[in-house]
């Protein structure tokens, strides 16, 4: 146990990302930079998340614990929509969605009593809410873009033929929903199987009794499933008619005249 | 039938700073093909787009029977004036679906095996994947797709340009067929002078964004329009 709370164990899981570089400059993959840059952000931010969880913990205040979820929300919504370029009103849309799917999956675990309303629970099962309903807002809303784009002409000739804008984008909805539940579907079907979840393996290895790390495991698998779907589906639904107009017209200039 | 009248008045299209359309005037009388000709870039397909409200124009109207468009709910303008594109971009996984796909929607009753023999398709085909058909083929069904919501009038942009030559002439003479049978307004984008000249009853000249005229066919071929038309022949 010793072993990994030290800082030199954490120095020494470096050498595995200098692996990582050294690897990606001998295939010429360009990763350098974003992998650096990776390694500083997450020691930076982690602690200083760990230094502000550990105030709020002090603190007690239900209202800070408040205050830093909607600070993570919109930091999440605004990496949303960075990731979205070109999707108009993306900050707006990924805002209301990860909040709401944020607010939805902890109000009921709260009012069902399933998790006690401390900092301790809140913050972690927060981020993981927020964290995994950012990654589905990402995906939703460039998909629909991309597709949007490329399936211009299909999009045209069902409004030609009196579909909504709504009708008419339905296939893309459908297919941007599905790619982005997809991964966390699978992965809750195949849990236990093919990869053990972080939070159980961090209870675990803190020294937990499994039985006891399984039950929170499965509380979080449930949230995640569903504030990740009202996270892609309030997206998928606010997002597409940023793409057209009232009068059902697509806003995306015609290619050519 | 009555056949639907198209006016376009000082219509004019800009997007992204780009002057699109800057003043068009033309008159589509009904029951007649009007052909829209001009340079690539002349705003042919924008003009289209602007009939049936897929943009929005700038300035400027489009009366159809005298009512302007800009009054009309979009929706029902577009089940009353058809287009067919470029690309069939047909969708469902046969033929009939494909041939229903707006007529499902606004709940409309159509004889799908009907509306292929019309366009000259075995009815025998509903039941095949689109993809399975020749792109001629699959232009037909595109255009029994839009025949299916009964419109009064048909917009055409450049139907033929992604077909061989054999299916050209079999989609040129389906159109003029159509026009006959049914009494379909139609308008014709083409730069092809001499499908225009088979096909069209009159003749609309777009360059820049602007109308330089309009003339019967023949005046067009082989008369007051034969100027304008040397002058944009070589550009076509």
């Amino acid at each position: 146990m010793d072993g990994l709370q030290t800082v030199g164990s954490a120095l020494l899981t470096l050498g595995l990302v200098a692996v990582a570089v050294a690897l990606s400059l001998y295939e010429r993959l360009g990763l350098e930079k974003e992998i650096g840059v990776a390694v500083v952000r997450s020691f930076v931010q982690l602690a200083a998340i760990g230094y502000v969880i550990d105030l709020i913990f002090e603190l007690e205040s239900l209202g800070t614990v408040a205050l830093l979820l909607a600070g993570m929300v919109l930091f999440a919504a605004w990496t949303s929509s960075r990731r979205a370029q070109d999707v108009p009103r993306a900050f707006p849309v990924a805002a209301v969605a990860v909040g709401a799917a944020a607010v939805a999956t902890l109000g009921l675990l709260l009012a069902l009593g399933v998790v006690p309303a401390t900092a301790r629970y809140l913050i972690p099962l927060g981020g993981m809410v927020i964290g995994n309903s950012m990654n589905a807002a990402s995906l939703t809303m460039t998909r629909i873009r991309d597709d949007v784009k490329e399936q211009r002409p299909k999009v045209e000739a069902a409004l030609a033929l009196g579909a909504t804008s709504r009708q008419a984008v339905a296939p893309i909805l459908k297919t941007a929903l599905q790619r982005a539940l997809i991964p966390l579907i699978d992965a809750t079907k195949t849990t236990g199987i093919i990869f053990l979840p972080g939070a159980m393996v961090g209870m675990i290895i803190a020294g937990a009794d499994p039985l006891e790390a399984v039950r929170l495991q499965i509380v979080v698998l449930y949230m995640l499933l569903g504030s990740v779907s009202i996270a892609a589906i309030l997206v998928g639904t606010l997002s597409y008619r940023s793409f057209f107009t009232p009068s059902h017209q697509l806003r995306l200039p015609a290619a050519g005249e | 039938m009555a056949s639907l009248k198209i006016e376009v008045r000082g219509l004019e299209y800009v997007v992204g700073g780009a002057r699109i359309l800057a003043g068009v005037d033309a008159g589509m009388p009904g029951g007649e093909i009007t052909a829209v000709v001009g340079p690539s870039g002349a705003g042919k397909s924008t003009l289209l787009r602007a009939i049936n409200r897929l943009i929005e124009p700038s300035f400027g109207e489009v009366h159809l029977d005298g009512a302007p468009t800009s009054k009309l709910d979009p929706l029902e303008l577009r089940r009353r004036v058809g287009m067919v594109f470029q690309v069939p971009a047909l969708f469902g996984a046969s033929v009939e679906e494909a041939v229903l796909y707006g007529a499902r929607l606004c709940g409309k009753d159509a004889s799908p095996e009907q509306l292929l023999e019309v366009v000259g398709l075995d009815p025998a085909m509903a039941g095949r994947d689109p993809q399975t058909l020749s792109v001629g083929q699959q232009q037909r069904v595109s255009i029994a797709r839009a025949l299916a919501l009964e419109p009064e009038a048909l917009l055409l942009d450049e139907p033929t340009s992604a077909l061989d030559e054999a299916a050209r002439r079999k989609v040129e003479e389906l159109v003029g067929d159509l026009n006959v049978r049914l009494g379909l307004t139609m308008v014709l984008v083409s730069h092809d002078l001499s499908q225009v000249e088979r096909v069209a009853d009159r003749v609309v000249l777009l360059d820049e964004g602007k109308s330089l005229g309009e003339w019967s066919r023949e005046d067009f071929f082989s008369g007051a329009g034969e100027r304008a038309r040397r002058l944009i022949s070589g550009r076509l």
